[in-house]
């Protein structure tokens, strides 16, 4: 009685060993280990803050006008220039050739950018000389003096 | 097909990025050495020569000229962030050099390709801020050519696609000097003249067998690359003056660091000889590697990283001393690369360097000492802020505030340089 076989094909020796861990414990067959569900890698800031590297820059905030945004002095601004902005959302524009701040917003049918500071009255986007930079998606904003790099 | 993306007068872009004041205004980059003119923006190209001395330009064009020191740091990760911007247009892209890649379009519907680059310039310009033009043919020198046009005839929009058997592509290469062709100098362009050849037309009809008789294979191949065939590899194919590459793929996948660093060291000894047989220095190197593309089962990683080397040179231990550190800061374990490579960058004729102390030919222990030297002020540089100690010129007047002006942040490398934005 002959086996038949089928060649799948070369094993390949020059494979890096895969770094996925291993379930501690015996494999007993039909019955899922309850550990399985611990099976996890670190928790990477990256992955959750940088979803486009290649398109993320950092951006030092300067000014208090948007601390009614969460946005103070120093901060660190992570800025994601493949998005398109939309009402709402906090970018970077460059306005008069320099980088500022600053919130989108629709007023009847026209944008401003806004700093939710009564001092600081809205800036019509229409007849200004500027251009989107990129999109604020987070902050960083430390608690202890000395962090992010300040 | 294939394309050629070429950022637009990249040194300057990069520093416009982060200086949305500097656009449309004259900016000029200059070398950190010795103060010459290496890059210029459009509106620089009247003003100020390429390798102008910066401190023969003329106060009257001085005053209306942004200078700035040349700041590879920047330079280097922006050309890192356009590559893997343009790895989402097509798995197939090979570095040319720190501003060009070409891009194999193989598969692609000819018809929509026009529109697939112009999707493309408008992804890079916006994620990384660098305007970029496309060439587009079926051949690199053809795609060369195309790039040219796009760049410079406006209602191209930034793309244009030349096919090769077009009347459009004849009147263009008629009007096209053999001398503008990619990789053919001015003595070549000579010799050719000589057999009646001033076109790239004439190029092109010429008889492949006679051209190869005459020269080599390599300009034979030129002839069929101008009827739009496929036929130069870009490895070892450098136009002189211009960025040297060496690179090769390894046969076979590897994970081994000592074959790895075996293969730049090997690259960029090859650079620097090829250095010295054209009379060039250059003023920095990138090293870049590769996995493969085509293996969607395995974990992709494709680095690059620009060193400048502490002066002009085509010293094989410098170059490889560079080569060999920036392999080991891009260099992770686990990926199993294809191919690696060194380029040359920014280079100029040797003899035309004004000297500095360190240019002159020096003895083994002058250079060990001039090493030292380099060390120390590194190690002061890093530990009490950059350019604090620096090297003086043997020029005289050298303007020392006016020098710290001229640096500019290295905005996307360094927690201490970023960009700031008012609120």
């Amino acid at each position: 009685m002959n086996t038949i076989v089928d060649v799948l094909g070369q094993a390949d020796l020059g494979a890096p060993r895969s770094s996925i861990p291993l379930a501690a414990g015996e494999v007993r067959a039909g019955f899922p280990s309850p550990a399985d569900d611990y099976l996890e890698t670190t928790l990477d800031l990256n992955e959750l803050l940088i979803p486009h590297p290649t398109a993320t820059f950092f951006v030092r905030a300067k000014g208090h006008s948007m601390e009614r945004h969460g946005i103070y002095d120093g901060d660190l601004l992570i800025v994601d220039r493949s998005l398109e902005a939309t009402v709402g959302d906090v970018v970077i524009m460059a306005v008069d050739g320099e980088l500022t701040c600053k919130q989108m917003q629709k007023i009847g049918q026209r944008y401003y950018l806004c700093s939710g500071n009564e001092h600081f009255p809205p800036i019509p986007l229409a007849g200004c000389e500027c251009h989107c930079w990129g999109v604020v998606t987070d902050n960083v904003h430390s608690l202890r003096r000395g962090r992010s790099g300040k | 097909m294939i394309g050629l993306v070429d950022c637009n007068n990249f040194y300057a872009s990069c520093e416009r990025v982060f200086r949305p004041d500097w656009e449309g205004r004259p900016l000029a980059v200059l070398s950190n050495n010795d103060g010459c003119v290496i890059a210029r923006s459009n509106e620089a190209k009247q003003l100020v020569e390429m390798g102008a001395p910066a401190f023969k330009i003329p106060p009257s064009v001085r005053r209306e000229l942004i200078l700035v020191s040349s700041n590879y740091t920047l330079y280097g990760d922006m050309s890192r962030r356009v590559t893997a911007t343009l790895r989402e247009f097509t798995p197939d892209v090979e570095i040319y050099s720190i501003d060009e890649s070409f891009l194999g379009f193989d598969g692609f519907r000819i018809e929509r390709l026009k529109d697939h680059c112009q999707r493309l310039r408008y992804v890079v310009r916006r994620n990384t801020g660098i305007p970029v033009s496309v060439g587009l043919s079926t051949s690199r020198t053809l795609a060369k050519v195309a790039n040219k046009l796009a760049k410079k005839v406006a209602v191209y929009e930034g793309v244009c696609l030349l096919q090769p058997d077009s009347e459009i592509t004849r009147r263009i290469l008629e009007d096209t000097p053999v001398t503008d062709l990619w990789g053919v100098s001015g003595r070549l362009g000579q010799r050719l003249s000589q057999m009646g050849i001033v076109t790239a037309w004439q190029l092109r009809e010429a008889d492949p067998k006679r051209i190869r008789a005459r020269f080599s294979v390599v300009q034979e191949r030129l002839v069929y690359e101008l009827r739009g065939i496929d036929c130069i590899d870009t490895d070892d194919y450098g136009e002189p003056k211009k960025n040297i590459m060496t690179s090769r793929s390894f046969g076979r996948l590897t994970s081994d660091p000592q074959e790895v660093r075996a293969a730049i060291r090997a690259h960029a000894a090859r650079g620097a000889e090829k250095l010295r047989k054209q009379g060039s220095v250059a003023r920095a190197i990138q090293v870049h590697l590769k996995t493969n593309k085509h293996r969607e089962d395995l974990a992709q990683y494709y680095p690059a990283l620009v060193v400048q080397l502490p002066h002009p040179s085509n010293d094989t231990r410098v170059i490889v001393g560079a080569a060999q550190t920036a392999l080991s800061r891009i260099w992770r374990d686990g990926y199993r690369y294809m191919k690696a490579g060194v380029m040359m960058l920014d280079l100029v004729q040797a003899d035309s360097l004004q000297h500095d102390i360190f240019d002159s030919p020096a003895s083994d222990a002058e250079r060990e000492r001039s090493a030292k030297v380099s060390a120390v002020m590194d190690e002061l540089n890093r530990r009490m802020g950059r350019g604090t100690v620096r090297l003086g010129g043997t020029r005289g007047r050298a303007d020392w505030k006016l020098k710290a002006e001229l640096l500019t942040q290295r905005y996307t490398t360094r927690w201490n340089e970023l960009p700031t934005a008012k609120t």
